[in-house]
């Protein structure tokens, strides 16, 4: 049991200093929109840290909230499910419950989806920690005709549950005055109250061991029970692991299930310290699935299911209503042709308000940049002042070139994805996605990266599978962001004229859509389908809008901004000392041979490297404003064809090493490259009897 | 069953997913045969009792017949799968030599094939969905586990299922098995779809998109490659 005021590992090595010594770690757990993030961002204002789980790619937010005399750290778990090992996210969250050991889950339940947040919070309390149910957005269930009764499902819990509507604030103060409540006294809460006729309808205890194991410890919480003496299995087994001192982070009752369900993590875990309970527990899982006729994961999902089931329908009186003007609008947004119709009108928005704010915003800060120093790529002078060029020139960049169109285009997205219109493009998109070999949920990291590929390679994250993460950040490599939007403009629609330039466009997603396709066929392994939920349209929360927007700009800030710097400053350095030149020469027989480059091309990609807008601006440094004057056409097209697909820029790769390690990274960018070598040729050939 | 009837059976259990009643012309045009010996076989099948035959308007599948057919098909898709994958003949191929090795097939070999090829969902050639079996499994983990000693004692189902993306918009159904590894199947029971759980088909998109159902109070979306492989007893609206 864990006792009050305890101090753990999860709370913050700079922990704010107490004034009176009483800290408390609360977690918040639950399903994917429910509200969970809105409740963290009420309770933590703008007290929060956001970081990455150790040694994870799964994001962690813990944040800071002073009520009354207490010092609470609250962490916001991910929205997950189930407490399998199915994903990152579900191993996280149930090694941060076991091994942290918070003072007290909040477990966030949407409320029109009772019956299938309810087998989370099943799972939850098998963890037999102390706990409180935060039963969110009633006003949303009542639109559609739900009511619930709070009081009723306490009771059948047995653990203290607080209606709240987090958008609006409702609740939330009595929410964590329980939350408290119970931390500090886990042993009297309702759990353990004396329940003379508070304890409704109680389900028989089909066989005596249950209450006598469970005399220790809080007896009136009800999880799954299971048929055929299983329980009286799952008790006995409980007992041996007791027994044999596994001394396991674990409760021993929810180890014993999990051995049961088949858990492969926990199976190992055990098998390493006994095996004579891995034996144990093999017999029980063959006499359930005598029992069930159904495989044991299966079985113990079912009971699960089968007592949510029994409380939603207890406490919950759904009145039969007409369709909402809500439910009618996201029947048309799948409709087979406006379904179509809203996507195409959500892409083209998103991109249009991009460019429009974006273009706007992007001169009124160059202009106001300018005004200390021009910051065009200096290829002469002492090495100091070359060096100072570099990274103020890179940090210009990211300013004037990057983060305005960023910026608004995440915002606009972070809209869409919270108010649930995104989901729906997913849902349209999702054959055509698998025409390439990725499914719905690709789009959304696809499209982030018309802004920028490392938030959007950060977002492949939501794709379940590596094998699919990988894939997706493949196509994202090759999606125009805002930098070779610049350079196919800049060379192509202002030299050759706009048509090229839209064609360029086009060939890039042509060419995206086909090495994916390829990479699909390359790398082992399935393409899982999609499996997604589709919830309601709501009215989309501005602080969970404003954390996402900056969780994805911060990615550009910490990441992209130093290596546009360094990598800015030492490209020029480099230049300057002549060390390009060689590098330049040796590549000749590629950019001037078979992509028909001037020689200095060898130079400008490699600047483009760093970023790709330089292939335009060291151009326009050592030629002038006149581009037309020193490159043909057909020149100025096939390198702004080659810049966009020929590597990712040194931050995309920055990112790829960092989620997916040094060896997908280097193969993407090869991959990246001998597309960019081949199409470039090819162009090279073609072109001179078209333009 | 006679090989000839089982071609019937075939014909109208694919026929049938266009239009049906099914026409004898478009039978007679299928499996080539002339209208004459077609009607006559009709009659046959009526009398048997796998078919209802009214002149003039068309030929149904009971639900005798339409079990046979089905079981039929599967078998034929399967081997298309087998010779395809294992023996790697080619796809222009499989359908001809399938024809004529079904009617070999046993049901208990066409388990064994189903088992060792990782329960396939589609047929090589045209993409055809590849129907359940009629074992009264939730899930291929318990074929896989269960009944390989005594495989008579297995159950059959009690009634016929319908794969989820054959659904139309508003149908409903009590899930009833569902096909493929663990993985999927632990997900979608982690979603609750358990066998037994009613589910409605809310959203079915074109281009054999992701169908949108309702599941316990929340709306999912599922990809066609896992829709197809859930198969549902269908609810009377």
């Amino acid at each position: 049991m864990v006792s009050m005021l305890s101090h753990h590992a999860a709370a913050p090595e700079k922990k704010p200093v107490s004034r009176n010594g009483k800290h408390l770690t609360i977690a918040l757990a639950g399903n994917a929109n429910v509200g969970k993030s809105v409740i963290f961002n009420q309770l933590t204002g703008s007290h929060q840290t956001i970081g990455n789980w150790p040694g994870k790619t799964v994001e962690s937010a813990k944040g800071f909230l002073d009520f009354e005399g207490y010092n609470i750290t609250i962490v916001d778990l991910p929205g997950i499910y189930s407490l399998s090992t199915f994903s990152i996210e579900e191993i996280v969250t149930r090694d941060f419950i076991a091994r942290e050991k918070p003072d007290v889950i909040i477990n966030v339940i949407g409320a029109p989806v009772l019956e299938r947040n309810l087998f989370f919070t099943l799972q939850l309390m098998e963890m037999d920690m102390p706990m409180v149910v935060c039963l969110n957005q009633i006003d949303l269930a009542e639109s559609k005709g739900i009511k619930i009764d709070a009081a009723g499902l306490e009771n059948r819990l047995g653990i203290p549950v607080v209606p709240t509507v987090a958008s609006r604030g409702q609740g939330i103060r009595e929410l964590v005055a329980r939350a408290i409540e119970t931390a500090k006294s886990p042993e009297n809460t309702i759990a353990t109250r004396p329940v003379a006729g508070e304890v409704i309808k109680d389900r028989p205890v089909p066989e005596a061991g249950r209450r006598g194991r469970h005399g220790r410890r809080r007896r009136h919480r009800r999880g799954a029970r299971f048929r055929g003496g299983i329980d009286t299995g799952l008790t006995a087994l409980a007992g041996l692991i007791d027994s044999e001192n596994l001394d396991l982070d674990y409760p021993s009752h929810w180890v014993a299930l999990k051995l049961l369900e088949g858990d492969a993590t926990i199976t190992d875990l055990v098998r390493a310290k006994s095996e004579k309970v891995i034996a144990a527990s093999e017999v029980l899982a063959r006499q359930t699935e005598e029992v069930y006729k159904q495989p044991r994961f299966a079985a113990v999902a079912s009971e699960r299911y089968a007592l949510a089931n029994e409380i939603a329908g207890d406490v919950q009186i759904q009145a039969v209503s007409k369709p909402t003007f809500v439910e009618r609008l996201e029947r048309l947004t799948t409709q087979r042709v406006f379904g179509y119709v809203t996507s195409v009108i959500v892409i083209a928005g998103l991109l249009l308000w991009t460019f429009t704010v974006g273009n706007a915003l992007s001169t009124l800060l160059s202009d106001a940049l300018s005004f200390f120093q021009p910051v065009d790529p200096q290829i002469s002078g002492s090495f100091w002042s070359i060096l100072w060029n570099g990274i103020f020139g890179g940090f210009v960049a990211g300013v004037t070139l990057v983060l305005p169109f960023v910026i608004p285009f995440y915002l606009l997205l972070a809209i869409m994805e919270d108010s649930g219109i995104l989901t729906r493009v997913a849902f349209m998109l999702d054959s055509a996605m698998h025409q390439m070999g990725l499914h719905g949920k690709a789009i959304i990291p696809l499209i982030l990266g018309f802004g920028c590929s490392v938030p959007a390679i950060a977002a492949t994250r939501i794709m379940g599978t590596r094998r699919e993460r990988l894939l997706a950040s493949f196509a994202v490599t090759f999606a125009p962001c805002t930098a070779r939007t610049i350079v196919v403009l800049g060379l192509v629609a202002v030299y050759v004229n706009i048509w090229w330039a839209l064609a360029l466009y086009v060939i890039d997603l042509i060419v995206m859509f086909i090495a994916v396709k390829v990479a699909v066929k390359v790398i082992p392994g399935d393409t899982p389908g999609l499996i997604m939920e589709m919830h309601s349209f709501k009215l989309p929360s501005l602080s969970v809008v404003l954390k996402q927007t900056w969780a994805r700009t911060r990615s550009l800030i910490f990441l992209v901004f130093p290596l546009y710097m360094i990598g800015s400053a030492a490209v020029q350095t480099l230049y300057v000392y002549g060390i390009l030149q060689p590098v330049s020469d040796f590549i000749s027989p590629l950019t001037v041979s078979w992509l028909g480059l001037p020689g200095i091309a060898g130079i400008l990609l490699i600047f483009g490297f760093v970023r790709k807008e330089m292939i335009l601006l060291t151009m326009t440094v050592l030629f002038g404003a006149n581009l037309a004057a020193v490159l043909t056409p057909v020149q100025l097209i096939v390198l702004a064809l080659v810049g966009m697909l020929y590597i990712p820029c040194l931050s995309t790769v920055g990112i790829l090493v960092k989620e997916f390690g040094w060896k997908s990274a280097l193969a993407i960018s090869a991959a990246n490259l001998a597309t960019a070598i081949l199409i470039g040729g090819i162009a090279a050939k073609i072109l001179p009897y078209i333009v | 069953m006679s090989n000839s009837t089982e071609e019937y059976l075939e014909a109208l259990y694919s026929l049938r997913r266009e239009t049906e009643p099914v026409s004898t012309s478009a039978l007679s045009k299928r499996l080539n045969i002339a209208p004459a010996s077609v009607t006559e076989m009709m009659h046959k099948l009526a009398e048997k009792g796998y078919v209802k035959y009214s002149p003039y308007h068309g030929v149904t599948l009971t639900s005798k017949g339409y079990r046979s057919a089905e079981k039929m098909t599967r078998k034929h898709r399967l081997l298309e799968r087998f010779l395809h994958d294992v023996l790697k003949i080619g796809n222009d191929k499989v359908h001809k030599e399938a024809c004529e090795m079904e009617h070999a097939l046993s049901d208990e070999t066409a388990r064994a094939m189903c088992q060792a090829l990782e329960s396939p969902d589609s047929c090589p050639d045209d993409g055809q969905l590849i129907p359940a079996c009629d074992l009264g499994f939730s899930s291929c983990e318990e074929c896989r586990k269960w009944g390989q000693d005594n495989p008579e004692k297995i159950s059959k189902r009690k009634s016929s299922v319908v794969s989820m993306s054959d659904l139309k918009e508003n149908q409903e159904g009590l899930i009833s098995f569902i096909r493929g590894d663990n993985n999927v199947l632990r997900r979608l029971l982690d979603l609750g779809l358990t066998p037994d759980t009613k589910i409605k088909v809310c959203r079915v998109s074109p281009l054999k998109g992701p169908v949108e159902i309702a599941c316990r109070g929340s709306r999912l979306a599922l990809g066609d490659e896992i829709a197809r492989n859930v198969f549902v007893e269908k609810v009377a609206n």
